[in-house]
């Protein structure tokens, strides 16, 4: 585990003010490195999900600057936003098409990413024909293909079942490893934060502050039996409490 | 077993149906008029079957009937061609810009509110009665559900596509292309089926009114109330619905294989 010091995420005092005039953010900053998942837990409406859109620059913030040096962002949603007429292959395609790398080049990342995520049986399958796991692989391989140094991840596995979501912290975390991008992952799932991340923030309503950091020293690469490790127990405990502060 | 029963159904219904309207027929026909009122106002089904159907002459049964059909059927599927390429370069240019929408959908309105009638006489000063005003005729008709299902289709696109399109920098082209005109798949061709139906409808009438050129259908349909010939008027009557019905079944075809493999993906949970 490297840690390499440039950071590929930095917000520096981000606020957001919506058109209503209800303010949703107030001077956050965060940066996050490659070779890190930092995540951000909070109550809904918080504005974690308007963070991570101005992040991916989908939202200007109202003051305060956003800076990415990343040679490309992996922005996924909470649903998998697939494309219902594009065949597995062709929907993760898609962003390459987009960013028109050459075809050959294309044809050998759109290889790799199916390969990564385990979907080479599915190909020419369409969305319809696949389970909620299967999907939200298909829209993570979609932005592996761009080898991006960032990924920014809104909720992705929220609608998915227990068990599937475990597998695919376990495929996140793999993937993580061999490519070392940083990531910043919004989560209502206190377990998964945990689980995943090298740093979590707690976020605070009305206004958006950051109330608490909290640093998990677990190294990389995690095991699953990690959620079982009584000192996991204790950092979910703490992320627990200062979430629950939030809300007093 | 149940799905056995149920497609029996789906197909015995229909010819059930159908085997009650004939007898209704019949008992009108046979029961109700007399020989002289029957052979003006109500033939017997096998009487326009024989001959309506199965009198082959030049100028009598199914032949002069097959003849204008084609002519009327050219002038829909012409029309109909045109609007559809008109509707959706207006529907484009709708979803383009809202200003544009703003400016143009109120007289799309105007079009398919103004009855067809009312626009005949004017489209015969500026085309005359020629096919060309037949085809006008059609094309006003079936061009209004085209661009109404083309541009609710181009304008439900799913919001957070738009973000991953955005995300990635995308040339509103490249959206039109890639994302816009693709979802927009299944809604277009709800408009295409629509606007089939009222292509047939809009081709007859123009046969109807403009009473130049090759006969068409609903020319014959008019001739032959006038001159008395029932048999064949029912045959033609069915012969041009046969050709809506068969428009309809193919767009629905079509339609099929084109969206066949998404084409439920907003109901189906695998």
């Amino acid at each position: 585990m490297t840690n390499n010091p440039t950071n590929v995420l930095s917000l520096e005092h981000i606020s957001k003010t919506f058109a209503d005039g209800a303010a949703v953010i107030n001077d956050l900053s965060l940066t996050v490195k490659r070779g890190e998942i930092v995540s951000i837990v909070g109550p809904s409406g918080c504005g974690k999900s308007t963070l991570l859109r101005i992040a991916a620059h989908l939202e200007p913030p109202t003051t305060g600057t956003c800076t990415v040096d990343a040679q490309g962002i992996g922005y996924v949603f909470q649903d998998p936003t697939l494309l219902p007429w594009r065949s597995v292959r062709a929907n993760v395609a898609l962003l390459a098409e987009l960013q028109q790398l050459d075809s050959t080049m294309m044809q050998t990342r759109v290889d790799e990413a199916i390969a990564l995520v385990g979907l080479q049986d599915h190909q020419d399958k369409y969305p319809r024909q696949l389970s909620g796991g299967m999907r939200m692989r298909v829209s993570l391989a979609r932005s592996l293909v761009l080898r991006p140094h960032l990924f920014l991840l809104d909720e992705p596995f929220s609608a998915l079942d227990e068990i599937n979501r475990q597998r695919l912290n376990d495929e996140l975390l793999n993937l993580f490893e061999q490519q070392q991008f940083g990531v910043l992952f919004v989560t209502h799932s206190v377990t998964e934060a945990v689980y995943l991340s090298s740093k979590i923030h707690v976020m605070s309503a009305r206004p958006g502050v950051i109330s608490r950091t909290i640093e998990i020293p677990f190294g990389y690469p995690r095991e699953a039996d990690l959620r079982f490790d009584p000192s996991f127990g204790q950092h979910a405990l703490e992320v627990s409490h200062a979430l629950r502060e939030t809300e007093s | 077993m149940s799905k056995k029963i149920l497609v029996m159904g789906r197909v015995i219904s229909p010819i059930v149906t159908f085997g009650l309207v004939l007898s209704i027929w019949y008992f009108i026909s046979y029961v109700v008029m007399n020989a002289n009122r029957r052979s003006v106002a109500l033939p017997a089904p096998h009487d326009v079957l024989r001959q309506g159907f199965f009198t082959w002459a030049h100028n009598r049964g199914i032949q002069p009937i097959l003849r204008a059909m084609l002519v009327t059927g050219r002038v829909a599927i012409v029309g109909l061609l045109i609007a559809t390429i008109l509707g959706l370069l207006i529907a484009i240019v709708m979803n383009f810009a809202k200003p544009l929408e703003w400016s143009l959908y109120p007289y799309a309105v105007i079009v398919q509110t103004l009855p067809i009638l009312a626009l005949v006489p004017i489209i015969k000063i500026w085309f005359g009665a020629n096919l060309t005003s037949r085809t006008v005729a059609c094309v006003l008709v079936a061009i209004f559900p085209i661009i109404t299902n083309a541009l609710f289709g181009l304008q439900s696109t799913d919001r957070s596509l738009h973000e991953l399109f955005s995300l990635h920098k995308a040339s509103k082209f490249t959206r039109l292309r890639k994302l816009e005109f693709p979802s927009a798949l299944p809604a277009i061709f709800i408009g295409l089926r629509i606007a089939a139906g009222g292509s047939v409808i809009g081709a007859i009438v123009g046969d109807f009114f403009f009473r130049q050129g090759a006969i068409g259908i609903g020319r014959l349909i008019d001739n032959y109330q006038k001159e008395g010939r029932t048999t064949e008027l029912f045959a033609a009557a069915i012969v041009s619905s046969l050709f809506g019905v068969a428009i309809f079944i193919g767009f629905g075809f079509l339609s099929k294989v084109a969206i066949k493999h998404w084409h439920d993906s907003a109901t189906q949970v695998p």
